[in-house]
């Protein structure tokens, strides 16, 4: 309709010479009392921008897109058909028209959705080429919009345009760091411009260049190094990486080298070595506490093997978690010992009582990093103890924090299937007790783990059918709707592994309470079914218990040939006469069975005719209302189990009331031979890839993909916006309203309000001697109050925490574990990432084979780079050279002011690492060389387009740092 | 890297709003609800870091504006808290004692400035004295 609306109308003079500015539209949007005004006044202001921005006049199509941008970035309004417009002011040579361009460019252009961004290739190419008339106003943004919009094809199109700003050597370039950002981009959308960017960054990292440069190229590489699934590429450049972590005075470069050697150290064992020294140098002098939490985090994560360092990093972490006016660094070194794990628990154990006071800290952040912290420590010592408390804790929390505990207990616990798990029966009631939690919210996740351990550890049922019980028989849970899913699991276990209850009648009668029509149908399903179970369990050991005695009369004399076997062979024999086939088979299953419940018999275990009598009046008289339900699967059920008892009753002896005549009738004992073979059959957990084994039928046709669904069902995925954008309307007309207040009186409005809140103002009096150093993380903030109730928590657990070697009293139980696909979950999730950072790493890997085919291999790319400093002349580079070649104790590297030229031609000894890496280097010395006779000359391009026939070879890695 | 940076007042109105990654329109709506809902009821005694999704907000109030960062979980906190506070000593600098009313008119502005400090994510200027 809006489109409509604007074609009709086409611009006219009148609307040049009154259109309304930006800042005109802001008043008006701010004065506007209501939602409903403020929309009336956005979508008039939509109208007037439709017409305006086709205006042939470069200056209102300007201040159009102006206001469109401003409508765009903060109201959400699409913009995306104003694409063209934007790109139509692109060559004007005012630079207020660009400038307009590129902002709204910036805002709405979207590296998939938006197809026009090529037409501006050209536009974008003399922006970014160097020429005394082209001033950085323009390039700047030329950057910006083709880091965040651009898509592979322009990345790979414009990346040598970046070139000749990347490798300015004007000490002050501004654009250097920005291009340094874009080529970044550029990499990692569109692997293939590797060749041509990697090396001028690399040269970024140089001493000489500008120190913004190098901090942008660090950052860079942090990047890159980071998001690679395999960082290794990037080992033969640790030596530079090594000199800026050395020599760098700037903090914010140091944290981000950090970083990347914390990725290199675990690949690299020598690297690892090399920078210990320096980074505990840091540990112990840096007043920056970011740097400091930095070194806590490499060392933690990969220098372990270094006992030393890991001792100071404590120590360093001990500080952090015990600042208590700094709630900041409380949470960061929470988070550094998480990162621990429970090898290094000892770590812990002086942190104790404060971790466990954050558990109770009004700050979520902070409960949640100690939560994590306690779940890490976890291991298969200590986990009864630190579960028992934090359940016990979870209790007086508040519901969100309660929940969060127990998912937390019930994700670890059941971690690759309750590996961490020695004693189930512990297990199973700790499941139990957690159910009784007021919050209790986890129903699902419980739900599956009762019935998990139940078909995977036989060792625990006769607990877990004690925890089932338990909970049946409470009528207070049935009305709670986050526990039904609990008992439903509850009852399934009842009804599954009845064999071990001590009182089946018992559980009968909890599954039958009256408030069990409080459960929604699909539990009361499982309540029937688990009655049919028991009540099928309950009748035939009613009949075994007869027949044993008849064979105890009849089978005296087979006693002393161990007749339990014989004796059931006997009762099979007898009711075999006139058996189908299909009743033969459940026969053969059911005779071990048998044997056990001998077994049970001769333990006194009775079910009298009186009692068997009385359970099938209850269920009678409970279920029989149900066979009407209007459910379908709770009245098929029903009537299964009004079915059996009819049957029951029927036979012809029931209602005798000595029990003995009862086998004499054939139907019985063809029943009991009938229900074993439907309960007998063991039910095991089944594999998650189960279903891919099974091979599909030939005459099945599936579809290749679900494209057409994507079509039918694509537009309802939006729908949970809707709420947020109701409410979210109703911010804005409170806010509008306390915005035109302030803009009456702003100056007395926010004197008043620094009065009040001046803690959030920036300081009056800035001192302006603060140090420049970046980052200088340790300014002073505000002082906290712990909460008073923490005392208690304290003296919760006093154990938690602490390995104790308390030896298991019982073995650990035999857990069925299916196949390797079991427990195991998160598997493909990151595949597609990694694949695209391996096109990275791996174009990577070449630039970097390449660069090094001119030296003669040894120090690959450090002799490149070294030789190109040289160039530079800078004098620093000796001195660094000199520094690394004290520290290498081959002393192999020649150094010194010859030319750059010659410094390549150097014949290095190859600094022999490992006798298994020999030949392959042996092998890459040929490539190298002979290749190098073709690339003598730089050529980026050229050697972008050679074939690969280096490429991934394994890397050989060398030492570098010696 | 940093994801995206949000001006927020305590009502919830963004005062900026700038992605370093592609978000639908909608999606940014939904950002900015639920960062403004993670950020304003703290208290200032509490960190200034909430975990957001698979992300964490690092997050600064002045005044009435919340200015968050999101960054991914591997980079570090102290170091982006610096961050904000450098971006604010910028605007400061620039407005001459900035206020709201300040961003909420010079729109263009300050995004120019913002451009300056980060470009695609990645911090341009780390001390203030360039």
């Amino acid at each position: 309709m809006a489109a409509t609306a604007a074609s009709s109308s086409s611009p006219s003079l009148i609307d040049t010479l009154f259109q309304r500015s930006l800042d005109d539209v802001i008043r008006v949007l701010r004065s506007s009392s209501s939602a409903a005004l403020e929309a009336a006044a956005i979508a008039r202001a939509l109208d007037e921008i439709r017409r305006e921005i086709r205006s042939p006049d470069l200056d209102t199509k300007a201040v159009a897109l102006q206001k469109l941008t401003y409508l765009a970035s903060l109201h959400h309004f699409d913009m995306s058909w104003a694409a063209f417009h934007a790109l139509e002011l692109l060559p004007s040579t005012s630079l207020p028209h660009p400038r307009a361009a590129y902002l709204a460019a910036s805002v709405s252009f979207h590296p998939s959705s938006t197809d026009l961004l090529p037409l501006a290739t050209h536009q974008l190419r003399k922006h970014l080429a160097p020429s005394p008339s082209n001033s950085p106003a323009l390039a700047a943004p030329a950057l910006h919009l083709l880091a965040l919009a651009s898509s592979p094809d322009l990345a790979g199109h414009l990346a040598p345009d970046l070139l000749p700003i990347l490798s300015s050597q004007s000490s002050s370039n501004p654009l250097r760091p920005k291009a340094v950002a874009t080529a970044l981009r550029a990499l990692a959308v569109c692997p293939d411009t590797a060749p041509v960017l990697f090396k001028p960054l690399v040269e970024c990292l140089s001493l000489s260049s500008d120190p913004r440069a190098v901090s942008a190229a660090i950052g860079a590489f942090c990047e890159l190094a980071l998001a690679a699934s395999d960082p290794s590429p990037y080992i033969p450049l640790a030596p530079e990486f090594y000199r800026l972590l050395v020599d760098s005075r700037n903090n914010w470069v140091t944290i981000k080298v950090l970083k990347i050697f914390a990725r290199l150290a675990p690949l690299e064992p020598r690297v690892a070595a090399r920078i210990v020294d320096p980074v505990c140098q840091l540990l112990r002098r840096s007043t920056a506490k970011s740097l400091v939490f930095e070194c806590i985090r490499t060392v933690f994560s990969s220098l372990l093997d270094h006992d030393a360092a890991v001792r100071l990093a404590v120590d360093k972490t001990k500080e952090f978690v015990a600042s208590d006016d700094d709630p900041n660094l409380r949470y960061l070194g929470l988070q550094a010992l998480t990162m621990l794990g429970p090898a290094h628990s000892w770590a812990v154990e002086d942190s104790r009582e404060v971790v466990i006071q954050s558990l109770n800290d009004t700050d979520t952040s902070i409960r949640r990093e100690a939560l994590r912290l306690e779940m890490g420590m976890l291991s298969d010592s200590n986990v009864v103890d630190i579960c028992n408390m934090l359940i016990k804790y979870a209790i007086k929390s508040d519901p969100e924090f309660a929940n969060e505990i127990l998912d937390a207990v019930l994700a670890t616990c059941g971690r690759n299937v309750y590996e961490l798990i020695v004693d189930f029966d512990w297990y199973v009631s700790l499941l139990g007790e957690m159910v009784r939690n007021p919050h209790f919210a986890k129903g699902d996740e419980i739900e599956r783990q009762l019935v998990d351990v139940g078909l995977r550890v036989r060792d625990a049922r006769p607990e877990l059918i004690r925890v089932a019980r338990n909970l049946l028989i409470d009528p207070a849970l049935l009305g709670n709707p986050f526990l039904c899913r609990v008992l439903s699991a509850a009852a399934w276990v009842s009804g599954e592994y009845v064999e071990f209850s001590r009182n089946p009648l018992e559980l009968v009668e909890a599954l039958l309470q009256p408030r069990t029509n409080l459960l929604p149908p699909f539990v009361r399903a499982v309540y029937v079914q688990a009655v049919f179970k028991i009540l099928a369990y309950s009748f035939i050991s009613f009949i075994k218990q007869i027949q044993a005695g008849e064979l105890l009369e009849i089978g005296n004399s087979f006693i002393q040939r161990g007749g339990k076997q014989e004796g059931s062979d006997l009762v099979a024999a007898k009711s075999s006469s006139d058996q189908n086939n299909a009743f033969a088979i459940g026969d053969g299953v059911a005779t071990d069975d048998k044997a056990i419940l001998f077994d049970s018999i001769e333990k006194q275990e009775t079910f009298k005719h009186e009692s068997i009598s009385c359970l099938l009046n209850l269920i009678e008289t409970v279920v029989g209302p149900l066979s009407e339900c209007g459910e379908v699967e709770v009245q098929e059920r029903a009537r299964n189990v009004l079915g059996l008892i009819l049957i029951i009753r029927e036979t012809q002896f029931w209602n005798i009331e000595e029990g003995h005549e009862l086998t004499r009738d054939d139907k019985i004992t063809k029943m009991v031979e009938l229900m074993e073979s439907a309960f007998s059959e063991e039910l095991g957990p089944v594999s998650t890839n189960a279903q891919k084994r099974v091979s599909v039928p030939e005459a099945l046709i599936l579809n290749e993909n679900l494209s057409d669904l994507l079509d039918i069902l694509g537009d309802d995925d939006i729908n949970p916006c809707a709420s947020v954008s109701f409410s979210f309307r109703n911010h804005h007309s409170t806010e509008t309203n306390q915005d035109s207040a302030t803009a009456i009186e702003p100056n007395s409005f926010l004197a008043e309000h620094r009065k009040r809140h001046g803690l959030y103002y920036l300081h009056m009096d800035k001192d302006k001697s603060e140090s420049n150093d970046y980052p200088c993380a340790n300014e002073p903030l505000l002082p906290v109050s712990h909460g008073e109730d923490t005392e208690d928590i304290v003296k919760l657990p006093a154990q938690s925490l602490i390995p104790e070697k308390a030896k298991p009293t019982k073995p650990r139980p035999l857990v069925i574990r299916l196949d390797e696909g079991d427990g195991v979950s998160s598997s493909n999730l990151t595949t597609a990432k990694e694949s695209k950072g391996d096109l990275l790493s791996g174009a990577i890997r070449d630039v970097l084979l390449r660069n090094e085919k001119k030296p003669s291999l040894t120090h690959k790319t450090s002799l490149d780079r070294t030789s190109q400093r040289r160039e530079n002349g800078a004098s620093e580079n000796s001195e660094l050279i000199s520094q690394q070649k004290e520290s290498n104790s081959f002393g192999d590297r020649e150094h010194g002011n010859s030319s750059s030229r010659k410094g390549r031609h150097h014949h290095k000894e190859r600094i022999e690492s490992s006798g298994q890496n020999r030949d392959n280097e042996e092998k890459s010395h040929r490539h190298s060389t002979k290749s190098s006779r073709h690339h003598r000359r730089h050529k980026h391009r050229q050697r972008g387009d050679a074939p690969l026939d280096i490429a991934p070879q394994s890397p050989v890695i060398q030492d570098f740092l010696l | 890297m940093i994801r995206f940076i949000l001006l927020q007042n305590r009502q919830g109105k963004t005062r900026l709003a700038k992605y370093y990654i592609p978000l639908e329109d909608s999606e940014k709506h939904k950002v900015e609800y639920e960062v403004h809902r993670l950020v304003v009821n703290r208290d200032p005694k509490h960190t200034n870091f909430v975990e957001f999704r698979t992300h964490k907000v690092i997050y600064r109030r002045y005044a009435g504006l919340f200015f968050s960062m999101c960054v991914d979980i591997t980079d570090n906190e102290l170091a982006y808290l610096e961050c904000i506070h450098l971006f604010v000593e910028i605007l400061d600098h620039f407005f001459s004692n900035v206020c709201e009313l300040d961003l909420v008119f010079n729109f263009h502005k300050v995004y120019l400035i913002l451009d300056e400090f980060i470009l695609a994510g990645e911090i341009q200027e780390t001390s203030k004295r360039d």
